[in-house]
C-alpha cells in the first residue's frame, strides 16, 4: 500500500469528532443494558418529536382566548372534543399550552446541561491540570456555588436580570457547573500521573494541547453523565422558578401553566385536567434524566451494578 | 504416595467473549518435603491452578473436570468445614501481593492472632505465644508484632505473610509470587528464610513465579507451564541443565545473564495462544522452530522421558539434539518472524 | 570526546505530606529524592541506572526529560543548561530527548488509534508537509519495530495490543522524531519473560544503527550489563559506584554493590553463590544521616563512615566509587 492509499483510508480513524461518535455509541451501549435508561431515551425522543412539531399537532395557539360559538369566552371549560384538556380561566386550551411546554422545557433543560457541562468540564480540567493556586482559587469558587442556597439565589438572579428563558439558564448554568467541576478535577487529578500524559509532554505538546487533546477526551464520558443529570434539575428549576411567579410571563412552560392553575384556584375546583398534565410531564422529564444518567454511571462505575 | 496430587485438572472462565480454558488438563504430585517451582507466563493458568487447588477461585471460573487429592482425599469433593480444614491447617496459603493486603489500622501482630483464632480455634494467650514463636521462625524479632504495617519493610511484611501462611501448622504451603514486589536483596534475604523454613519444617512449598532464577534459587523440581498446560517436569538442576521442551530451551537463551558477558540474546518470536479458542495441535507450535507436520493438529500429552522427567513434546526424544540447535533456530525465527502473524491473538490472557 | 550529557550535583527535595500531627507540631520535613548525583555521557554511550526501588533513579530520569524542575545541581545537554529552557527552546530540547516508559499498557493515550498515536510527534514538532507523508513516516517507524503489517496496527487502540506489542509502539513514538537521547525507565519489566529479549534486541540494534546515546534504569543488573557500556548503582539519591559495566559487576568494590550483585539470583541453579549478608531496614530518603547514606546497612562500616560522607572518587579501572574503604591516598592518581 502507497503513502497516498494510506492516507485515503485515514478519516475513519483520525478524526478528533470521534468522540462524538463515541457518545452516542455508549449511549447505545447504555439503552441496550439498562431498561430504565431505554425508557428514558424513549421519553425524551417523544419530548423531542412533540417539541418539533407542536405548531402542527396543537389545535390552538396557546395564548389566544377561545370562545364558545355563543360568543363567550370559553373559560374554564372540561375536556371535551374541541378541547381535550380543557381551558383555562382565559379560555386558553390546556392540551396546546402543554405541547408548547415541551419545547421551553426541553430548549432550558439541554442548553443549560450543555452550558453546564462545558463550564464545569472546563472549570474541572484547569484546576485539575495547573493545580496550585489556580486549582485552590477554582475551587473554593465552587464552594461558594455549594454554599449557596440554590432556588432562592436563581429566583434572586432571574428577578435582577429580567424574567426570561435565557436569563434562568444562564442562571443554572453558573449555578450547576460546581458538581461537574468538582468531579472532572478529581478524575483530572488522577489521570494526570498516567505515563500517556506525560508521554505527550516528553513529546513537546503544549499545556493547551495536553488538556484539550489528551485529558479531555478521556473526561468526557463523565461530563455527558453529568450533563444528563443537569438536563433533569435544569427542567425542575426552571418550573420552580416559573411556578413561583418569577418566569417569562409570555412563555407557556410547564411551571408557568402550573401558576396560572394555581393562582386561578383550579385546585380548589378540582380542575385536575388543568394542573396534572403539566405536573405528569415535569416528572417524566426529570425522571427520564436521571434514567439514563444512572445508566451512564453504571456504565462508567460497573461495580455499582451489583449493589 | 505423593502428598499432593492433581490430575487432569481443568479449569474454565466464563467471560464476555466465552468459555477461557484457563487450565487445560493439568497433571502434576508434589512430594513430602520437597519444593516444587510453577513457572509460567502471566496468563499461563499458573495462578488459577494454585487457587483451584484450594477452591478460592473467583465467580466466572469454575473447575470443570479433574481431581486433587491431598494426602489420598479429594479436596474437590470436599466442601463447608471439611474443606475448610485443609485449606487453612493443612495447606498454607500467600496469595500474590498479600503483602499489601495487610490491614493499615491494625498491629500486624494483631492480624496473625486473628487469623490463628479465627482459623485454627486458639486461645488468644495460645495464639498469642505462637504468633511469637512464628516471628522468630521468620526471622523477625518478636518485638516487631507491636508494629503496623507501614512501620515494616516490604521484606519484613511479606515475612509476616508468610507466617500467617504457616500459622497453623500446614504441610504443604502455597506461595503465589512472594518475593515478586520486593528489591533483589531482601528478595534473595526472603527466598533464604523459605528454604530454611522449608527444611526445618519438612514443609512442602510449592512456588508460583514467573522468574526462573527464583526458581533455580529455592526449589527442587520444576514444572514449565504454558497455555493452561505443563509442557515439562523434573528435578531443577536436570530441567535447567537439559532441557526437553522447546519451550523451556527457548527460555534459557531469552533474558541475560549477570555472570556471562552479553551473547545475543534470542527472544521467543510471537505471543502466547488465545485461550479462548485454543489451536487444536500443540499450543507452542506457532512459537516452535522446530514443529512439524504432527505438531500442528496433534496435540502432545505429557509422557515420562526417562529419570523421573516428563515432557510433553513429539520430539521430546530428540531433545538432546534439539538443545544445540535451539540457539540459531530460535534467532532464525527471530529474523524472519513467527510462524503465525495473526494466530496468537494478543491479549488473550484471563481477564 | 564531547559529553552529549553531563549531570552536575543534581538535587530533587519534595516537601514531605505531612501528617496531621507533624503540621500541629510545626515540623516541616523534606524528602532528599535525589541529592547530589553527577555523571557525564558523552555522544553514543550507554549509561544504565541501577538501585534499589526509591534510590532516584526515576526522579533522575525525570529531571532529565524535564518533568520535573532541580532543586539544585545542572544538568547541561550539548553544551546548554535544561533547567532554564523555555518556549521554542524547550520545544527543540524534547524533540532530541526522548523517553520510554516501565508501564507500555498506560503510555499510549487509551482513546487513540496506534495511527493517531503516533501522529502525535510529527504534528507537534510539524514534521513531513503533509497528512500523506506523515503517514508514511509511521509506516516506517512501525515497520523498523517490527509491528507488520503495519496497515492491521494502525486502527488498533491500545487495548486490542500485548504488553510487547505496545511497547514497540512506545519506542516507534520515540524514534520519530530522530533524537539524539533515549531514556527507558525499566522498559521489560512489565512484559513476559519470553517477551523481553525481542524488546532488548530491538532498543539495542535501534541505539547502534542510529548512533543513538541511550539511558536505561533498572533494577535489574543482567539487563543493564547487557544493554549498557557504563554502570551507576544508585542508593538513597546518590551514586555510590560508577564505571565500566563489566568492571562494576565482576569486581564490585562498593559494600553495596557487592551485595546487589551477590544477590541477584542465577537461572543455573549449579551456579555457587556467596552472598554478601546486608541488614534489611526500611531505608527513608528523609532525615539522611550527615555520614554515608548506606552507614546503617553496612556491614563493614567504619567510625569516620557516620561522620563524613564520602566523595564519588576515581578508584581503578575507571571506576570511581564513594566509600572509605577506598581512601584517595590509595587511589590511582589523576
Amino acid at each position: 500500500m502507497s503513502g497516498s492509499e494510506r492516507a485515503a483510508a485515514l478519516p475513519q480513524w483520525t478524526r478528533a469528532a470521534a468522540t462524538w461518535r463515541d457518545a452516542l455509541l455508549v449511549t447505545w451501549a447504555v439503552a441496550r443494558r439498562d431498561r430504565f435508561a431505554l425508557a428514558g431515551l424513549i421519553i425524551y425522543a417523544v419530548l423531542l418529536a412533540v417539541a418539533l412539531a407542536a405548531p402542527a399537532l396543537a389545535p390552538y395557539n396557546p395564548l389566544d382566548l377561545n370562545y364558545r360559538p355563543d360568543g363567550d369566552v370559553a373559560a374554564n371549560e372540561a375536556p371535551s372534543l374541541s378541547h381535550w384538556l380543557g381551558t383555562t380561566n382565559l379560555g386558553r386550551d390546556v392540551f396546546s399550552q402543554v405541547l408548547f411546554g415541551t419545547r421551553v422545557a426541553l430548549v432550558v433543560g439541554f442548553v443549560a446541561a450543555f452550558g453546564v457541562v462545558v463550564l464545569g468540564t472546563l472549570v474541572g480540567l484547569v484546576a485539575g491540570y495547573y493545580s496550585g493556586w489556580v486549582d485552590t482559587i477554582l475551587m473554593r469558587l465552587a464552594d461558594v456555588a455549594f454554599g449557596i442556597p440554590f432556588l432562592p439565589m436563581a429566583i434572586v438572579l432571574v428577578a435582577f436580570l429580567g424574567p426570561s428563558i435565557w436569563n434562568t439558564v444562564l442562571v443554572m448554568t453558573l449555578l450547576l457547573w460546581r458538581d461537574t467541576g468538582r468531579v472532572i478535577r478529581a478524575q483530572v487529578l488522577s489521570l494526570r500521573t498516567r505515563s500517556y500524559v506525560e508521554a505527550a509532554r516528553v513529546l513537546g505538546a503544549s499545556h493547551v494541547r495536553t488538556m484539550f487533546v489528551h485529558i479531555a477526551p478521556n473526561v468526557l464520558p463523565l461530563s455527558f453523565l453529568y450533563g444528563s443529570l443537569a438536563v433533569g434539575w435544569a427542567i425542575l428549576t426552571e418550573a420552580s422558578i416559573s411556578f413561583l411567579g418569577f418566569g417569562d410571563p409570555n412563555v407557556i412552560s410547564w411551571g408557568f401553566m402550573l401558576q396560572d392553575a394555581y393562582n386561578s384556584q383550579a385546585m380548589a375546583r378540582h380542575a385536575f385536567y388543568w394542573f396534572v398534565p403539566p405536573g405528569l410531564c415535569i416528572m417524566l422529564a426529570v425522571m427520564a434524566g436521571f434514567f439514563i444518567g444512572r445508566g451512564y454511571e453504571e456504565l462508567l462505575f460497573p461495580r455499582l451494578r451489583r449493589r | 504416595m505423593p502428598l499432593l496430587e492433581i490430575e487432569n485438572l481443568t479449569v474454565q472462565y466464563h467471560t464476555l467473549h466465552g468459555a477461557v480454558q484457563a487450565v487445560r488438563g493439568v497433571t502434576l504430585s508434589i512430594e513430602r518435603g520437597r519444593a516444587l517451582g510453577l513457572v509460567g507466563e502471566s496468563g499461563c493458568g499458573k495462578t488459577t491452578l494454585a487457587r483451584a487447588l484450594i477452591n478460592v477461585l473467583s465467580r466466572n471460573a469454575a473447575i470443570t473436570g479433574g481431581a486433587v487429592r491431598f494426602d489420598g482425599v479429594d479436596l474437590l469433593q470436599l466442601s463447608g468445614e471439611a474443606l475448610n480444614d485443609y485449606r487453612w491447617r493443612r495447606i498454607g496459603l500467600v496469595p500474590q501481593a498479600a503483602m499489601d493486603s495487610l490491614d493499615p489500622v491494625y498491629r500486624v501482630g494483631d492480624q496473625l492472632v486473628e487469623t490463628m483464632r479465627l482459623r485454627g480455634g486458639l486461645t488468644p494467650a495460645e495464639a498469642r505465644e505462637r504468633a511469637a514463636r512464628l516471628f522468630a521462625l521468620v526471622g523477625l524479632e518478636p518485638t516487631r508484632l507491636r508494629l503496623y504495617p507501614h512501620e515494616l519493610s516490604g521484606g519484613m511484611k511479606q515475612r509476616v505473610v508468610i507466617a500467617m501462611a504457616l500459622a497453623l501448622q500446614p504441610k504443604l504451603v502455597i506461595a503465589d509470587e512472594p518475593v515478586t514486589a520486593l528489591d533483589v536483596i531482601v528478595q534473595h534475604q526472603v527466598l533464604r528464610t523459605m528454604r530454611e523454613l522449608q527444611e526445618t519444617l519438612s514443609l512442602s512449598l510449592l512456588l508460583i513465579t514467573h522468574d526462573i532464577s527464583v526458581v533455580a534459587d529455592l526449589c527442587d523440581d520444576v514444572a514449565v507451564m504454558y497455555a493452561g498446560r505443563i509442557v515439562e517436569t523434573g528435578s531443577v538442576r536436570e530441567v535447567f541443565a537439559a532441557p526437553q521442551h522447546p519451550y523451556t530451551m527457548g527460555l534459557r537463551n531469552a533474558f541475560p545473564s549477570l555472570r556471562a558477558s552479553s551473547a545475543r540474546l534470542v527472544p521467543i518470536e510471537g505471543y502466547p495462544p488465545d485461550l479462548a479458542s485454543p489451536p487444536n495441535g500443540c499450543a507452542f507450535a506457532p512459537r516452535c522452530p522446530f514443529a512439524v507436520q504432527r505438531c500442528w493438529g496433534d496435540d502432545p500429552v505429557l509422557m515420562p522421558t526417562g529419570g523421573g522427567r516428563l515432557a510433553a513434546c513429539h520430539r521430546a526424544m530428540e531433545a538432546d539434539v534439539l538443545r544445540i540447535q535451539a540457539p540459531q533456530a530460535f534467532a532464525r525465527l527471530e529474523a524472519t518472524g513467527s510462524q503465525a502473524v495473526e494466530g496468537g491473538a494478543p491479549g488473550g490472557g484471563i481477564p | 570526546m564531547s559529553q552529549l550529557l553531563e549531570v552536575t550535583d543534581l538535587r530533587k527535595e519534595y516537601p514531605l505530606q505531612s501528617g496531621m500531627l507533624s503540621a500541629v507540631m510545626g515540623a516541616r520535613r523534606v524528602v532528599h529524592a535525589v541529592n547530589g548525583v553527577s555523571f557525564a555521557l558523552e555522544e553514543g554511550g550507554s549509561l544504565g541506572l541501577a538501585g534499589e526501588s526509591g534510590c532516584g533513579k526515576t526522579t533522575t530520569a525525570k529531571l532529565i526529560l524535564r518533568l520535573l524542575r532541580p532543586s539544585g545541581g545542572s544538568i547541561r545537554f550539548a553544551g546548554r543548561d535544561v533547567a532554564g529552557l523555555e518556549g521554542l527552546d524547550l520545544l527543540a530540547y524534547r524533540r532530541q530527548v526522548q523517553f520510554v516508559f516501565q508501564n507500555p499498557y498506560e503510555a499510549l493515550n487509551p482513546r487513540f488509534t496506534i495511527l493517531r498515536s503516533l501522529l502525535e510527534p510529527l504534528i507537534i514538532h510539524d514534521i513531513g508537509r503533509s497528512l500523506t507523508e506523515r503517514v508514511e513516516r509511521v509506516a516506517m517507524a512501525l515497520d523498523r519495530v517490527h509491528l507488520t503489517p503495519v496497515e492491521t496496527f494502525f486502527p488498533k487502540y491500545p487495548h486490542q495490543l500485548s504488553g510487547g506489542q505496545l511497547q514497540r509502539v512506545v519506542i516507534a513514538r520515540a524514534l520519530l522524531v530522530d533524537p539524539l537521547l533515549l531514556v527507558a525507565d525499566e522498559p521489560v519489566s512489565m512484559l513476559d519473560v519470553s517477551i523481553r529479549a525481542g524488546v532488548l534486541n530491538l532498543m539495542r540494534d535501534l541505539s547502534r544503527e542510529r548512533k543513538l546515546t541511550t539511558i536505561y534504569i533498572s533494577h535489574d543488573l543482567a539487563l543493564i550489563r547487557y544493554m549498557c557500556s557504563v554502570a551507576a548503582v544508585m542508593y538513597l539519591g546518590t551514586i555510590c559506584e560508577i564505571g565500566p559495566t563489566a568492571e562494576v559487576i565482576e569486581h564490585p568494590r562498593h559494600p553495596y554493590t557487592q551485595a546487589l550483585v551477590s544477590a541477584v539470583p542465577d537461572p543455573d541453579p549449579a551456579q555457587p553463590r556467596r552472598p554478601v549478608e546486608i541488614a534489611d531496614t526500611v531505608p527513608t530518603p528523609f532525615q539522611l544521616p550527615v555520614g554515608c547514606p548506606f552507614a546503617d546497612r553496612c556491614p563493614q562500616v567504619m567510625e569516620v563512615c557516620r561522620r563524613v560522607r564520602p566523595a564519588l572518587l576515581p578508584e581503578a579501572a575507571g571506576v570511581h566509587v564513594a566509600c572509605h574503604l577506598y581512601p584517595a591516598g590509595t587511589r590511582e592518581a589523576h
